[in-house]
């Protein structure tokens, strides 16, 4: 019986060799290749020549580069700050005061209309926009022409593309942090809110110390997630914008697939594609740092 | 009717007020598409983009539909998205069993390498993935996008199965043991079973996100007989000059398969993305 049952719990190992062989070829072997790339002159045909940091000597005083990187700012904070702080209030709001004096259906159906937009392919989500902001016929420039206002280049203007992907941004992620938010405030004591009330502190005081105190955890997945994924950010830069007019919207992922199949300047795009994989790689061991701390805490 | 009985309710007119006008800028686009893309070209050019269409009027579905060949695109995208849910469960459930159930030495290693492998953004395998599929005849190949996305989605099936099955309850893996079970049926008769309801949140995940992709399908799949529905309602919005009323089909064609999923897996997909961010 004992020997039995060791040799049971041994020889697991090998139902993992299918998914790690596959990660390996897959995942694994192409990214040490691509970081390989990234030190070589290459243009996709002939034999690389290895030029060691000379692409990264490059990036450096690259103002596309740096370029594609700011761009990439505001891109967090339309895709990240924003949707947090307005995902906060309206769970708070929703979750108070919707889903209490006027019911919780109406909640819910707010709460999946907001949403909708998440359910889009981001290319979609795109393309929609773009048919909305066309400036000869598009939606937008039609309704100010309506009202007596000048109609704009929204997306073909170098000075206001990037806001305008911005807005498109907003639009498209507030479902997300919302859900969540609304979800983790289920889990709030309704007992703190009501000693807060008899220690006399108002809306705001209580929004501040109990619910953001409470949902922290969601908060801090949200920031991150929304974080890296603003970094990949490249179906909605291709769709819309090309990352034009000129350089006004470019971001990494879209000046990495440039110099890859555009400009046949593999070489470069490997290495911008690395400098982004580090910078994810860093939010990740972050994330995975403060969740096992959370876990932890939630275990003692 | 007192003071503060009056104040209240003006609070929820205010409330309802503001939310539905929020509500209202969230759906336009989709409405605003719905109804476009049944106009006529000379209805959009005399009424504008807000009036209602005089009548269903379906060419500029049918043209576009006809146009793309969009029977065709629809067919890759349920092949490529069914294809990747199925092995990238298969995948994710194997993996899990050896470290959530088998615990296997290193298991943390491997878990932290599964979520390394999770985030990676596309762009950083992108050019060895596309040599590879070249060298390899896989090249513009559905094959060649259900592979590479099977196991990106395996990295994060992974990750969630096996902290699925760390709580896996021990009494029964016992009892299976005493019974003389070995590893496979212990697998395949007790712990995919029982664990059902979590496969199939991953299930509609993983087809969803497949269906979803951009990036790495437009990298490998170049002729437009091979390409998704994204793909091919984006790649045509850059290449054709078209009108209107088009234009607005197009993008409701590709609205309205997201649209059915979301009405299908409403349920499942509200747990699961509540449950995928924190677990």
């Amino acid at each position: 019986m004992a020997v039995k049952s060791v040799s049971l719990d041994r020889g697991y190992w090998v139902f993992l060799l299918p998914g790690a062989v596959a990660l390996l070829l897959v995942i694994i072997i192409p990214f040490l290749i691509n970081v390989g790339i990234s030190f070589t002159a290459w243009n996709g045909i002939t034999e690389p020549t290895w030029i060691g940091l000379d692409n990264y000597q490059k990036a450096a005083h690259d103002k596309t580069f740096w370029m594609s990187f700011q761009n990439n700012l505001y891109i967090i904070v339309a895709m990240t700050i924003i949707p947090t702080i307005i995902g906060l209030f309206l769970a708070a709001f929703l979750y108070d005061f919707v889903a209490n004096k006027i019911g919780n259906r109406v909640a819910s159906v707010f709460r999946a209309g907001y949403y909708l937009p998440q359910i889009l392919p981001v290319a979609i989500a795109g393309v929609v926009w773009r048919w909305i902001l066309q400036p000869r016929w598009g939606v937008l420039n039609w309704l100010l022409d309506q009202v007596g206002m000048e109609p704009r280049n929204w997306l073909g203007d170098a000075d206001i593309a990037i806001y305008s992907v911005m807005g498109i941004m907003v639009w498209f992620q507030i479902g997300y942090p919302l859900v969540i938010f609304m979800a983790a405030l289920q889990r709030v004591d309704p007992e703190l809110y009501e000693a807060a009330s008899v220690d006399g502190a108002n809306w705001l005081e209580k929004f501040i110390h109990i619910t953001i105190h409470q949902i922290r955890p969601e908060i801090f997945v949200v920031v991150l997630m929304t974080l890296i994924h603003s970094l990949k950010i490249f179906a909605q830069i291709f769709v819309l914008t090309r990352g034009g007019p000129g350089r006004a919207t470019i971001v990494p992922s879209y000046f990495a697939y440039q110099n890859f199949f555009e400009k046949a300047n593999v070489g470069y795009g490997a290495t911008i594609a690395t400098i982004m994989t580090v910078i994810i790689i860093l939010l990740t061991v972050l994330f995975i740092n403060v969740q096992s701390r959370q876990e932890l805490r939630e275990a003692a | 009717m007192n003071a503060s009985l009056v104040l209240e309710r003006f609070n929820k007119s205010l409330a309802l007020l503001l939310l539905t006008a929020l509500l209202i800028v969230m759906l336009f686009p989709f409405a605003i598409v719905t109804i476009n893309a049944f106009k006529t070209p000379a209805e959009y050019a005399s009424n504008g983009p807000l009036s209602l269409p005089g009548g269903l009027y379906t060419d500029g579905l049918r043209d576009f539909w006809d146009r793309v060949d969009f029977t065709n695109k629809l067919i890759n995208s349920t092949v490529i998205s069914v294809s990747v849910a199925v092995a990238g469960i298969g995948l994710s459930l194997l993996n899990a069993f050896a470290l959530g159930i088998g615990r296997v030495r290193g298991r943390v290693w491997f878990l932290i390498f599964f979520l390394m492998a999770n985030t990676l953004p596309q762009e950083a395998l992108a050019y060895p993935l596309y040599y590879f599929a070249k060298s390899l005849g896989l090249y513009n190949t559905r094959l060649s996008v259900i592979i590479v996305f099977s196991v990106i989605q395996s990295a994060f099936g992974t990750y969630l199965l096996t902290s699925v099955f760390s709580t896996f309850p021990r009494e029964i893996l016992e009892a299976a043991r005493i019974d003389g079970c070995n590893k496979v049926q212990l697998l395949l008769r007790i712990v995919t079973p029982i664990s059902r309801p979590t496969l199939s949140v991953l299930f509609v995940f993983f087809f969803i996100w497949t269906w979803n992709e951009f990036f790495l399908p437009m990298i490998l799949l170049v002729s437009t007989s091979n390409q998704t529905v994204p793909l091919a309602i984006a790649v045509l919005q850059g290449q054709h000059n078209m009108d209107a009323t088009t234009s607005s089909a197009s993008a409701l064609l590709g609205i309205l398969p997201c649209v059915v999923f979301f009405l299908l897996f409403q349920r499942t997909l509200t747990k699961g993305i509540t449950a995928g961010s924190v677990k």
